[in-house]
């Protein structure tokens, strides 16, 4: 009996592995990619890039792995470079922005009562769910009336005032036991000190939640930059990667793996702040 | 608790201090953009000028609206089952599997971490002409196809949103899972129900409640495929995967404000009206259940 049923268990985690190989696969390729050098990526790619015929061949390793596209994308494409910071920069400003403004929003929202609390919220979970192409053509035209087109802070700031991170981080704020608040207070704490002493040490967890979320969207951002930024100087790496050509597929693929790697740290080290975060999320109103 | 009561104690007011920052943010950048979508969507582009229901007469016979309109419903009816049934399967098992399970579960959620654009890379030497598909195909002789110019796009298009959201929607399942008690599978058991009588009595009417939920993020995260879309075949893809963000580019490229304005409002109506239609029937649900 036991047996049987440590054989149907093999099963089914060999069953269930072939997807989950899937789902990673192509970390694996863009990895090996770019470690491929450019010979054999040429040769690999030959049938496209000769205009013959036949078909593209990969291998699951390379053959002869260098560094040689890597140290390529670090010295000697200096506009990738640019793109690499303007990503970082636009990132780590949209998620700075979110921890002042957001975080004490949501502690409001979470514990306090004040007129039109539930009017406001209502409204920050309708913009939460509206997708950037509805609110587009306005955001637009504010952001020329402030005349921010053609600069960062046309993608960052409205970013910044995204409800989204409010909400998840409201949900783990209301978990704040009220007693704990009440007794901060009778013992003289004002507002402010409640907030960063009480609140944000046992909420901390939602924040971090919300900044793992926040990075994994913003690292990521497509159409905002290519609808208020003309100027491709002003581009994140995420609107350059797919304009190098396949006869450049080396730095093709450094690029992308270069963009892959701080997500992917941050996904290694907040995954469970991730699973919560996206938890958070589904808690029914 | 005092229920009902309309006055507030001066230290509430210091709420609507935190609140104030961030409510002053969406106010210009999200709120006053949205109602300004709706003015704009009475009247004309140029003189502003009140043209009543004209715009939307515009658009609803407009054929690129009516495409773009038919591809993103298509699409969001055919993905958002799949991916709710396939993800149910998924996280029953690794739910069941203790420390494996949660291995594996990491590595669903991998996808979430790869850039859109970082992926791309692969779809352009998976899905091209001569690419990896095309010359499997060839060696088990079969006839390849130009997958992206053809209405196989499409289905790229539902297979690439599944696999980026697979994993966010096993947490939630799991999440949903984890909320049955064990005690009733065992009172079920000592009653002779075997393993799928116990999912279709106990799993699926106690996961009813997560449907909802899980429903309307799966569909706020369908919006984000356009990205994928974007990257691989541009402005103009093939027509199966033409979808309203495509349209909104292209319009906004070319100027047609006063059609945005309308479709933008229909796009903003249609979405809250699913949503809260989903609410509507999970919640009857749960009054007959």
């Amino acid at each position: 009996m036991k047996k049987r049923f440590s054989i149907r268990k093999l099963l089914v985690i060999g069953f269930l592995t072939l997807p989950a190989f899937a789902a990673c696969y192509p970390i694996l390729f863009l990895l090996a990619g770019s470690l491929m050098g450019r010979d054999e990526l040429k040769a690999n790619l030959s049938p496209v890039l000769s205009g013959g015929t036949g078909f593209i061949r990969w291998s699951l390793l390379p053959a002869y792995p260098t560094l040689r596209e890597w140290v390529r994308l670090l010295l000697d494409t200096p506009e990738a470079f640019v793109m690499f910071w303007n990503s970082v920069k636009m990132t780590l400003a949209i998620l700075a922005g979110q921890l002042l403004v957001g975080v004490p929003a949501a502690w409001g929202f979470a514990k306090y009562r004040f007129p039109g609390k539930k009017i406001f919220f209502t409204v920050y979970i309708i913009l939460m769910m509206m997708p950037f192409q509805v609110l587009m053509l306005s955001e637009y035209l504010v952001l020329d009336g402030m005349r921010l087109l053609e600069h960062p802070l046309s993608v960052i700031l409205p970013a910044v005032f995204s409800t989204f991170p409010v909400f998840i981080m409201y949900r783990f704020f209301c978990g704040v036991p009220d007693a704990i608040i009440e007794s901060a207070k009778i013992d003289g704490a004002g507002h402010l000190k409640v907030f960063l002493h009480v609140g944000l040490p046992i909420g901390s967890a939602g924040v971090i939640s919300a900044l793992v979320l926040g990075f994994l969207e913003y690292w990521n951002l497509i159409e905002q930059p290519l609808a208020f930024l003309k100027d491709k100087s002003l581009w994140p790496m995420s609107l350059f990667l797919p304009n190098i050509d396949l006869s450049r597929a080396g730095l093709a693929f450094a690029a992308s793996v270069s963009m892959l790697i701080p997500a992917f740290f941050v996904f290694l080290g907040g995954q469970d702040y991730l699973e919560q975060g996206i938890m958070a999320g589904a808690v029914k109103e | 608790m005092k229920l009902g009561k309309r006055t507030y104690k001066r230290g509430d007011l210091a709420g609507l201090l935190f609140v104030l920052p961030s409510l002053l943010g969406t106010g210009i950048f999200l709120l006053v953009p949205l109602l300004d979508v709706v003015r704009r969507s009475f009247s004309e582009a140029v003189s502003g000028k009140w043209t009543g229901f004209a715009n939307y007469q515009a658009i609803f016979s407009n054929p690129a609206f009516l495409l773009a309109g038919k591809n993103t419903i298509r699409f969001t009816l055919v993905c958002i089952p799949i991916l709710l049934v396939f993800s149910l399967f998924l996280a029953v098992f690794l739910h069941r599997m203790g420390k494996t399970g949660s291995m594996l579960k990491s590595a669903f959620l991998v996808p979430m971490a790869i850039p859109a654009a970082s992926v791309v890379l692969l779809w352009r030497f998976l899905f091209q002409p001569q690419g990896l598909l095309n010359g499997l195909l060839h060696q088990l002789g079969i006839q390849g196809q130009d997958w992206m110019n053809s209405g196989y796009a499409f289905w790229i298009l539902v297979f690439s949103y599944i696999w980026k959201n697979l994993g966010y929607d096993i947490v939630l399942w799991i999440a949903g899972l984890s909320g049955i008690s064990e005690n009733v599978y065992e009172a079920a058991r000592v009653d002779g129900a075997g393993e799928w009588k116990c999912f279709i009595s106990i799993t699926l009417p106690n996961l009813l409640p997560s449907l909802f939920t899980i429903s309307v993020l799966s569909l706020l995260n369908s919006f984000k495929v356009f990205r994928e879309a974007y990257l691989v075949a541009g402005n103009y893809p093939h027509e199966s995967i033409y979808l309203m963000q495509h349209l909104f580019n292209n319009w906004f490229l070319d100027l047609d404000l006063d059609k945005m304005a309308a479709a933008a409002v229909i796009n903003g109506i249609a979405i809250f009206m699913l949503i809260l239609l989903l609410k509507r029937v999970w919640e009857s649900g749960d009054g007959a259940g």
